[in-house]
């Protein structure tokens, strides 16, 4: 167990290596991020300046020396767009996106897993069938349309919900959430809801393909020549062998929610890390583009061992540091 | 269900009134960085940054120079400046303005790490205080920018400022300024909260905005801000989408206020080199020469795009078909330039003459996210320009690619926007022949090259009388367009949209002030 998390690790820090080194030499081949930035007054002079100043007049490899030097003491850089360190920026944006893809993933768990298994257990009720044709909308609908209809929706026409922005944030163990205060939970619902959509949809189809191959199995058979209660063979015996693939599939998802929340975050101004990458690729910020993706790798990494090591909880017959 | 839509309409109808009172929420459209206002010269920086602070020099809604912290300046000799101090200026931690928070806002802008105001304070080679409330600021040589330049340097406190980095100005702890709002909160990404300043210097008895507290709420996606205004979550918002215009004005409860901006539009025509980057005939054998050297082609290239038609139908009105680099109130436009008029025959009899009656094939170059309808424009001005015979193909690039691949060089007939203050700056940057030592040329794509032009700026920025240096910015500014050193397009019109009874001053800078909303 403790070998695998240790390669596990390992190999990260090889991901780390090999990503950082490509997106730096990415955002070297766009160009002068100085051009972008620069005061359109500047001449020639100012600009070399600016651009001498930040170290981006020497070689690419030199660069990366630099970037890599101070990295291993934790030092990611300055932003060039916000003059503060970037892993800083990073992590200061952190928990809006995180308290975001939580909310969306539990919209998604909690809803998708009972419709699912409403679905797989009644294929052939109207409920059921209306169940599957809506996770087909779901699938299909791009999330920037679906956000500007929740908007037009919810906070234009009904007045409901706030169109957009975070709302007032509640310091929880120090940090900023916005859940524990309504205000805050009416800002956050349209959003979650928006990204819930897709994972929603993934979840609910899982689960009722997961259910329906499960009833036919022996061992379901046999619980119900045993008398057991329905409660009891759904709620456990189905529910524990359709959950692997689900729990496989939403850890995947989570880290892929987090990192690639973007869209949502555009539309509803939500000021989390995506919103903060897409601006900062916007400008060529280089610190803050390769400090977020060193996050996002290492939230994958963490992510992929926490599912495993849940995967080995739910199926006994699976066991972590085996030739595999 | 016609009963339920009713209830709900009525239940909607408590969230979609104005703020009450005196609170005031205006949605921006492009991210603010930072609060430090020495950092860098971002227009969503610098619009916070002047609602707390002020410079020695402000500009008006025509973007004319006005007095600002200084009451008055003029020239001791051709290299020194005198100013003015406003007396009883008070910062808003109550300290009374002094010359040396001046002289120390001067100084700061060249010592922030990685700061960009430099450009406007690095030719001040020494400062004097004469007295408390004059201060006299020497150049090198003679430099007619400086009031200009001063406006771009906010003035803090230095006492607050003296040992603070960027980070205290984000915390609010350095954000001690002079200007008609005091600084409350900056929640990076989502929001900026001001208060009124009651003793602004600016308010003369009366009060210095209708306002007692300002949030700038942040919302770059187009929708989603129109979104907030509608569901009246926002009182007003800035640069409104031209596709939303006609919809806006349907709206009873909503009005427009819209202003020429200073940001006009046009074309760069690779002239640097024989062969331009990418131009070929149009079964793409490459050309014998560089037909931009030709002035004819320049022309033809100009008569054949119909501005009338962009600034009507693809602008919706958000535009005024250009002559000059700078737009109508601008200092230095010459009004006696009037637009080419729209003549697609006139334009293949000249490329007939200059030896192109089969013209050429192209690439035609442009953002695709920076200036208003950019793509849609390029496209078609494409259009346009097949109609004389030209083939354009349209490359839109993002900006972030977009700049980077101009400054070196690698586009042949690329479109770009430009802000200015005068005439003659936007010369200087844009047409005048490049030169790193004189800063003339920074952003010249084109490679075009005129003595003539040269001399008129020089001349321009030597002197200190404003008529005479206007009148040579002008003359320079006619000779570039005569002779199609660029193609000007339009300039843009800005435009704000709030909740009535709302009323905005509109500015040509694309400034959102919060103090010049007033409730009618």
């Amino acid at each position: 167990m403790l070998s695998h998390i240790a390669r596990r690790v390992l190999q990260s820090f090889g991901v780390l290596a090999v990503m950082s080194l490509l997106v730096f030499a990415g955002v070297y081949a766009v160009g002068n991020p100085m051009d972008i930035l620069v005061n359109p007054q500047s001449d020639q002079i100012e600009i070399a300046r600016a651009t001498a100043a930040l170290g981006l007049d020497r070689p690419l490899l030199e660069q990366y020396f630099i970037f890599i030097k101070h990295a291993a003491t934790g030092d990611l850089g300055r932003s060039f767009a916000f003059n503060v360190p970037a892993i800083g920026l990073i992590l200061e944006r952190m928990p809006a996106t995180l308290e975001l893809a939580t909310a969306a993933m539990l919209i998604a768990v909690l809803l998708g897993i009972p419709l699912g298994l409403w679905a797989g257990l009644k294929p052939r009720s109207g409920a059921g069938k209306t169940i599957m044709a809506s996770s087909i909308l779901g699938f299909s609908l791009p999330t920037f349309w679906v956000g500007l209809m929740l908007i037009l929706v919810f906070s234009v026409w009904l007045g409901w919900l706030p169109t957009s922005g975070r709302g007032p944030t509640v310091n929880l163990f120090g940090i900023p959430v916005s859940f524990l205060s309504l205000e805050g939970l009416r800002h956050l619902v349209l959003p979650a809801a928006n990204l819930a959509l897709f994972n929603l949809s993934l979840v609910i189809r899982l689960t009722r393909s997961g259910t329906r191959e499960a009833i036919g199995q022996d061992y379901v058979r046999f619980a119900r020549a045993k008398g057991l209660t329905e409660t009891r063979i759904v709620g456990v015996h189905v529910l524990r062998n359709v959950l692997v693939p689900v729990v496989t599939v939403v850890g995947v998802e989570f880290g892929s929610v987090i990192a690639f929340a973007v869209v949502t975050e555009s539309i509803f101004a939500w000021p989390g890390m995506g919103k903060l990458l897409i601006d900062s690729i916007n400008v060529l910020d280089r610190p803050v583009i390769v400090g977020y993706l060193c996050i996002v790798v290492a939230l994958f990494v963490a992510i992929n061992l926490f599912v495993d090591l849940l995967y080995s909880w739910l199926d006994p017959r699976v066991r972590l540091g085996e030739a595999a | 269900m016609r009963r339920l839509l009713r209830i709900l309409v009525a239940a909607s109808i408590p969230w979609a009134l104005p703020a009450q009172g005196a609170d005031l929420r205006i949605g921006l459209a492009a991210d603010v960085t930072s609060m430090d206002p020495h950092f860098l010269n971002l227009a969503p920086n610098i619009n916070i940054a002047w609602h707390v602070f002020d410079a020695l020099t402000h500009v008006d809604e025509d973007a004319r120079l006005i007095p600002g912290l200084a009451v008055s300046w003029r020239t001791i000799d051709s290299t020194t400046w005198e100013f003015k101090l406003r007396r009883g200026v008070r910062f808003h931690d109550g300290a009374e303005l002094t010359a040396e928070d001046v002289v120390f806002s001067i100084e700061r802008t060249l010592k922030v790490p990685n700061g960009q105001l430099g450009i406007f304070t690095r030719r001040i080679v020494a400062k004097e205080i004469v007295d408390p409330a004059t201060l006299r600021l020497k150049t090198a040589a003679p430099y007619a920018m400086v009031p200009y330049d001063l406006n771009s340097v906010s003035i803090v406190s230095r006492k607050a400022a003296v040992r603070s980095g960027p980070e205290d100005f984000d915390s609010g702890k350095a954000m001690i300024g002079t200007g008609p709002f005091r600084f409350v909160r900056f929640a990076r990404g989502d929001r900026v909260e001001l208060a009124r300043n009651d003793g602004y210097w600016g308010a003369q008895g009366g009060k210095s905005a209708a306002w007692e507290k300002v949030t700038f709420r942040i919302v770059p996606t187009d929708p989603a801000r129109l979104a907030g205004l509608l569901s009246g979550e926002l009182d007003a918002i800035e640069q409104v989408p031209t596709a939303d215009l006609p919809r806006i004005r349907r709206d009873a409860r909503l009005q427009t206020a819209q202003k020429v901006s200073w940001r006009t539009i046009f074309f760069h025509l690779d002239q640097r080199r024989d062969q331009a980057p990418g131009l070929t005939d149009k079964a793409g054998r490459s050309l014998a020469g560089n037909p931009f050297r030709d002035i004819r082609v320049r022309r033809a290239l100009s008569k054949a795009i119909n501005r009338q038609a962009i600034a009507e139908r693809l602008m919706d009105g958000a535009a005024i078909p250009a002559a000059n680099l700078v737009s109508p109130p601008v200092f230095g436009h010459a009004s006696d330039l009037k637009p080419e008029p729209y003549d697609p025959e006139g334009a293949k009899r000249l490329l007939a003459e200059a030896g192109y009656p089969d013209g050429f094939a192209m690439t035609l170059s442009a953002t695709s996210n920076r200036y208003v309808n950019d793509e849609q424009i390029a496209q078609a001005v494409a259009q346009m320009l097949a109609r004389v015979g030209v083939r354009a193909r349209v490359e839109a690039l993002p900006v972030s690619a977009y700049l980077p691949k101009g400054a070196k060089g690698e586009f042949a007939f690329a479109m770009l926007g430009w802000g200015s203050f005068s005439g003659d700056l936007a010369l200087r940057s844009l047409v005048a022949t490049a030169n790193a030592d004189k800063g003339f040329g920074a952003f010249n794509w084109s490679g075009y090259s005129n003595p003539r032009i040269d001399e008129l700026l020089e001349r321009a920025f030597a002197s200190v009388d404003e008529k005479q240096r206007e009148a040579l910015a002008r003359d320079a500014m006619r000779l570039a367009m005569r002779d199609y050193a660029v193609i000007p397009l339009h300039h843009q019109v800005t435009t704000w949209a709030m909740r009535k009874p709302l009323a905005y001053a509109p500015r040509t800078d694309e400034f959102t002030f919060a103090h010049h909303f007033r409730a009618q």
